[in-house]
């Protein structure tokens, strides 16, 4: 895969950087507004989908290798269990235990706003770097498979 | 002390996050590390046993029924000593068995994840929760039957995942059907609203979802098609995990539990899965006496000794829906689960040493084999110990638990279902007999002559499993061992207070 | 009468895992019966002219929040459910559809009848 035409290439090196800034965004407020994790780094993924579709899959193994893209991966989950565990920390052992709502913000006006809901924006963002990353690596294995397939019809 | 249950989910789950980050010269390090997982998980159950603890877990402090709860009862602590012992001795075997693939920290990957998924399903106290532990367990079973990427191992990943996931789509209906009619995914509220209102047709629908989705994860009779493809193809440790473990966890166990536990035992049930269990376990065993390749016969016997557990577990339903003595209803339903475990150690062996005999010769089939007594004296040890126990011959585990539910069924006059399963047991008999004769006796063919036998952790694995084969009997015979293992497992299904046991606790 | 029409859904993509022969039309099978589900769950927590169940800024100090908010507003546990029902669904798919490119490559073609080295 070669990439496209010079006038998608063009247009998508511009929204490549929207669609994941609204990735992002849909991660950061996923705990206020519809949407989360999992929807953003759907997304995220999409922006990379969006570069391997208009420039061809070499270039975007430069611009994220498979190795980097599998680190973070693993580093996302490992982030949402280790929240998950930080709450053994507060006593009673409790897996999951939202201690930044429970311990820091109890009794404050958070509703609505951007830093509320305790561990909830953080595991979005862990969920969001695992799903990103993985979806990505997916959609570059499965696209792997392609050159062969057609050279040995060729052949 | 209380161990925090989540640990066992929550271990392995991190610990095969971090295996993948280790490269390929930093790769013994990763195997180090999944070794001391799986150790650290088999101290925890054997703790939990010792101790005998009970209780429910609320993750994040919510409470029943709004929040997620993990249940420890009898049958779960049973079950996840059982898992916990085959994964140990299963990931001791892989160290030097995996050094022949390539992608060593994915495999360990996939193993513990499968690992994480089950100890989920049997500490799950929430329906759906089951669910979405059961397809952790089974998409990273999928991808371990496929491991090797060769033709029949494709093959054989490809119908295990269709089947499985119509199983998956079945149960997924299931549950559905059960939020639709009761209202709460809890499995202790579930109950108590079938107690009161009693079932209705949405619900027998759902509890027939439940049979057909369970049984295919199990490879009950009619649903069997895939486990003599899938559990052959996958590479011997993970082989000794599906027959030894999964498809008890994700099979039996669930089946049991929403059987028993949520659904409450009515003759027609205990009578659906006295049939399942009859079927499985004759043609199951008939189909094994002619297969000529030793993992595929393994399969089938798999298929077989299920049959057992189904067996005496419907036996048991059958004798508490009728009413008569509880003592026998108890007698059969230990039997079964007594099998199971029993099962998981002598199979999970068996694989282990058609892995170690396949690694040697580079072959399977029974007809290229022989003479390897003297080639090959642990794996010939081993072999006979674990063949002497799936046929059940007298001081080894398997006869106890086969004799405890010819007992059951006599006791509860079900002469003909005592008399099938003696003669199964002969086939199983005539059937290892050809094994030993075909893979250790006879002539050594000529391209075999250099075999090495296998050393290290794999001959260490296989020695612990076969110990436990030896001593298991004294799990039964021995009356505070069976207080403290057997007997709370069985009062978990026999008594019916498990709703009102969680729904109470503090 | 709408579930059963789920049920009849399901059945098609029964149908289409059990009959087909091409690999990839088993897997959009598996995706049917999937669906079929999803819409099953949703449709339980449906309420007839139901209100979505969102708690928006200003809707406490309004007063919008209040006992007839909950009782008309749709079920969201199943919309969760089916939201996890959907990421598994996602992870099997991916896998599935890598191992159908894979036998593609070794055995050169998708149908299930010429797709035999394991017998007995």
């Amino acid at each position: 895969m070669k990439g496209m035409t010079l006038i998608v290439k063009t247009i998508s090196s511009w929204v490549k950087m929207l669609v994941f800034l609204f990735g992002i965004y849909i991660i950061l407020f996923g705990h206020i507004t519809p949407g989360g994790g999992f929807a953003g780094g759907v997304i995220l993924a999409c922006s990379y989908v969006l570069i391997m579709l208009a420039f061809g899959r070499d270039y975007t193994e430069e611009n994220l290798s498979l190795k980097l893209a599998s680190k973070l991966d693993c580093t996302g989950a490992l982030l949402f269990i280790a929240i998950a565990l930080v709450g053994f920390m507060y006593g009673g052992f409790s897996f999951f235990y939202n201690f930044i709502q429970q311990e820091y913000l109890a009794g404050k006006e958070t509703a609505f706003k951007l830093i509320s809901a305790g561990t909830i924006p953080l595991s979005n963002i862990a969920i969001g770097l695992k799903v990103g990353a993985s979806l990505f690596l997916v959609l570059l294995m499965l696209s792997a498979f392609r050159p062969s397939d057609s050279s040995e019809k060729e052949n | 002390m209380m161990i925090p249950l989540p640990l066992f989910v929550a271990v392995p789950l991190a610990v095969a996050f971090i295996v993948p980050l280790f490269g390929q010269k930093t790769k013994s390090a990763a195997t180090v590390l999944a070794n001391v997982a799986t150790a650290c998980l088999l101290i925890l159950a054997i703790y939990i046993m010792r101790t005998g603890q009970s209780g429910i877990y609320r993750v994040g402090q919510w409470s029943i029924p709004i929040g997620i709860n993990l249940v420890l009862d009898g049958l779960s602590g049973l079950m996840l000593l059982t898992i916990s012992i085959v994964s140990f001795a299963a990931m001791l075997f892989s160290i030097r068995y995996m050094e022949q693939y390539t992608a060593k920290p994915k495999f360990l990957s996939l193993f513990l994840l499968m690992v994480a998924g089950m100890n989920g399903v049997v500490l799950s106290g929430d329906i759906f929760n089951l669910f979405v532990f059961l397809e952790i367990a089974s998409i990273s079973s999928y991808a371990l039957v496929g491991f090797g990427c060769e033709h029949e191992e494709l093959e054989a990943s490809f119908k295990y995942m269709v089947l499985g996931s119509v199983a998956s789509m079945f149960i997924l209906f299931g549950v559905g059907l059960v939020y639709g009619m009761t209202g709460t995914l809890n499995l202790a509220y579930i109950s108590k609203t079938i107690q009161l209102a009693g079932l209705n047709n949405g619900l027998y629908f759902a509890l027939a979802m439940f049979i057909v989705g369970f049984g295919l994860k199990a490879a009950l009779v009619p649903f069997h098609a895939w486990l003599p493809d899938a559990h052959p193809s996958a590479p011997a440790p993970i082989s000794a995990m599906l027959s030894g473990v999964l498809i008890k966890a994700l099979g039996v166990y669930a089946l049991v539990r929403v059987i028993f536990n949520v659904f409450g035992v009515s003759i027609p049930i205990g009578w659906i899965l006295i049939t399942l269990g009859v079927l499985s376990m004759v043609i199951g065993v008939f189909l094994a006496v002619g297969q000529w390749d030793f993992k595929r016969l393994l399969a089938y016997h798999s298929i077989s000794q299920m049959g057992y557990v189904v067996l005496g577990v419907g036996i048991g339903a059958v004798v508490l829906a009728q009413g008569k003595d509880p003592a026998w209803a108890s007698l059969a339903i230990l039997g079964g689960l007594f099998h199971l475990m029993n099962h998981s150690v002598f199979k999970s062996l068996l694989f282990l040493t058609s892995g170690s005999i396949e690694i040697a010769t580079g072959t399977r089939q029974l007809k290229q084999l022989g003479g390897l007594a003297e080639k090959m004296p642990v794996t010939r040890t081993m072999c006979t110990i674990a063949s002497a126990a799936i046929a059940g011959i007298p001081p080894f585990n398997g006869f106890w638990s086969k004799l405890l539910i010819v007992l059951a069924a006599v006791k509860a006059q079900f002469y003909g279902l005592a008399a099938v399963t003696v003669l199964v047991s002969l086939v199983t008999l005539i059937s290892f007999l050809k094994v030993q004769r075909y893979i250790f006796l006879g002539d050594l063919p000529d391209n075999l002559k250099e075999v090495k036998e296998s050393k290290g952790s794999m001959a260490w694995s296989m020695g612990v499993l076969a110990g436990l084969c030896v001593v298991m009997g004294i799990l039964l015979l021995w009356e505070p061992l069976r207080e403290q293992i057997l007997t709370p497992a069985v009062q978990v299904l026999v008594d019916n207070v498990y709703s009102s046991k969680i729904i109470a606790m503090p | 009468m709408l579930y059963s029409m789920c049920f009849l859904l399901f059945i098609i993509g029964l149908y289409c895992v059990l009959v087909k022969k091409n690999m990839v039309k088993i897997v959009l099978g598996i995706v049917i019966m999937e669906y079929a589900v999803n819409l099953f769950l949703i449709m339980l927590g449906y309420r007839l002219g139901g209100i979505a169940p969102i708690v928006g800024q200003n809707d406490y100090a309004s007063g919008a929040v209040d006992a007839s908010f909950t009782q008309a507003s749709v079920d969201p546990l199943p919309q969760a459910m089916v939201l996890t029902a959907i990421v598994i669904s996602l992870g099997s798919l991916a896998l599935m559809i890598s191992i159908c490119i894979r036998t593609y490559e070794r055995y050169g073609t998708f149908d299930i009848t010429q797709i035999r080295r394991l017998k007995g």
